[in-house]
């Protein structure tokens, strides 16, 4: 019974309602957080407040271009958070790559190291386009559609072989790991 | 049955009043700071979200009876405050039974919090402990001068003789009132007191590694300890209250205090705190208390 309430309408009801964000930033794109959380817009109506501890935390937002050494820390932050956990991809660079799309040190595509719920596209995103798409992630956790979480267990082999790859590629070129 | 009813009534109001007045703060320090703010009902939100989580770590047995452990301390203290009319457990002496129990709910969360092995939950949990030694020796001091002054170590008789004599002991005693309610300041870890949860600095300290169910048994705790802390107040300076209503009205007013101080000021050191502590409001309950004695 208790699981089909932490998975039923009720439950996400709330968890749409109520989503904290992992204080985490990298790239530029942490520079149009804190004006999308202050007076003029306040992220805090939603139910949206940033949070310390990836434990605490239920949206990872990679804010902007995501070099190798980060996303070994990133990969590392999201399986510390807990069931269920959704991502952002903020900005051009998580889409494609954006202004580094040639850039040795740093990843293209973020879908194909972990599993992206929502995209924001634009570089920058204003603060309106960042309410556009924690409004689009609540509808979608209310209709059940979130499921990355989910798709990152079910296909974690193709994940991991990929992570494997870069940092791979990355100790040839900076003779590490 | 009475009795039964009130042990299982009188919690479940606790808890959902403790987290009205979670989301009363939140909203009026967003209006402070000029911003809407969430929903006055956000807490109510946020705990459901948490205990519908599901868990994927565990970091020991008492990092689990740790939150269980602060709710079962801060229910127990709930019994034996009186709450509008409902006084559960009342007896000769409880004002002091009352002052030991108050800690065990701080100490059930510090020993869970040291279980989950981060150096920040240690290092929340140290500053913790040292906060609790700074404000319990002016606390002392206010209480023993509402004991003397009433001449009862029970408040429920306490809160009759205010009744009674008409006075409301704020007015009788203030400066009595005035060291409970900056101490009162350290007690729930408003600013300048938050010192063990700080998130910019340690990561929210002693909570730093739960998430999940046990978080959102911490909200209940935190909206529990909130409840027992105001009602000591309300019960020893403001008279009490005649129904629940009353009672939450006073308590609001002492809540809504301390938020504004919260809302408006930066983060003592923890040597800073203790110097504070030690200092002031110490010198205030002596004086208070040579007040009392002619």
């Amino acid at each position: 019974m208790l699981e089909s309430f932490r998975g039923g309408k009720v439950a996400r009801w709330f968890k749409g309602r109520s989503m904290w964000l992992l204080h985490f930033c990298t790239g530029c794109g942490a520079i149009e957080l804190p004006p999308s959380m202050t007076s003029r817009y306040d992220l805090e109506r939603f139910g949206i407040i940033p949070m310390a501890s990836p434990r605490q935390a239920d949206v990872l937002l990679i804010t902007g271009y995501l070099s190798v050494k980060t996303l070994k820390r990133v990969i590392t932050t999201y399986e510390q958070m807990l069931d269920p956990k959704y991502v952002i991809g903020f900005g051009s660079c998580t889409i494609n790559g954006g202004m580094y799309w040639d850039s040795y040190a740093t990843i293209n595509k973020l879908d194909y190291y972990l599993p992206v719920d929502v995209y924001i596209s634009g570089c920058m995103p204003a603060p309106d386009a960042i309410f556009a798409a924690f409004l689009e992630l609540r509808e979608k956790i209310e209709k059940g559609e979130a499921n990355g979480y989910k798709l990152y267990k079910i296909h974690y082999e193709r994940y991991k072989a990929n992570q494997d790859k870069v940092f791979k590629n990355r100790g040839i070129i900076e003779g590490e790991d | 049955m009475l009795f039964l009813y009130n042990i299982i009534i009188v919690p479940i109001i606790a808890i959902l009043i403790g987290l009205l007045f979670l989301g009363i703060a939140r909203k009026v320090t967003a209006r402070i700071h000029r911003r809407y703010g969430p929903p006055v009902i956000q807490p109510y939100f946020d705990t459901l979200k948490l205990l519908t989580k599901e868990d994927n770590i565990t970091h020991g047995v008492m990092y689990m009876l740790g939150p269980a452990i602060g709710i079962a301390g801060s229910l127990l203290t709930l019994f034996f405050i009186p709450i509008g009319k409902y006084a559960l457990f009342s007896m000769h002496g409880d004002l002091i039974l009352v002052l030991y129990l108050g800690v065990i709910g701080s100490l059930g969360m510090a020993l869970g919090a040291g279980d989950s092995g981060n150096p920040n939950a240690a290092i929340g949990v140290s500053r913790g402990l040292s906060l609790m030694l700074s404000y319990e020796f002016p606390l002392v001091l206010a209480i023993v001068g509402v004991i003397l002054k009433y001449n009862t170590t029970s408040i429920s008789a306490i809160i009759q003789k205010q009744v009674t004599s008409g006075w409301w002991a704020i007015f009788v005693i203030p400066l009595s009132a005035l060291v409970f309610d900056i101490a009162l300041q350290g007690i729930l870890g408003e600013k300048p007191f938050d010192i063990p949860i700080a998130p910019h600095e340690i990561n929210s300290g002693p909570m730093v590694e739960y998430g999940g169910k046990y978080l959102g048994m911490l909200q209940i705790f935190a909206s529990l300890h909130l409840f027992t802390e105001l009602a000591l107040f309300v019960d020893l300076f403001l008279g009490g209250g005649a129904n629940i209503i009353t009672f939450s009205l006073k308590m609001l007013v002492v809540f809504l205090l301390a938020i504004f101080i919260n809302a408006i000021m930066p983060r003592f050191r923890m040597d800073q705190a203790f110097k504070f502590y030690w200092k002031w409001p110490a010198i205030l309950g002596l004086i208070s208390l040579i007040f009392v004695f002619i």
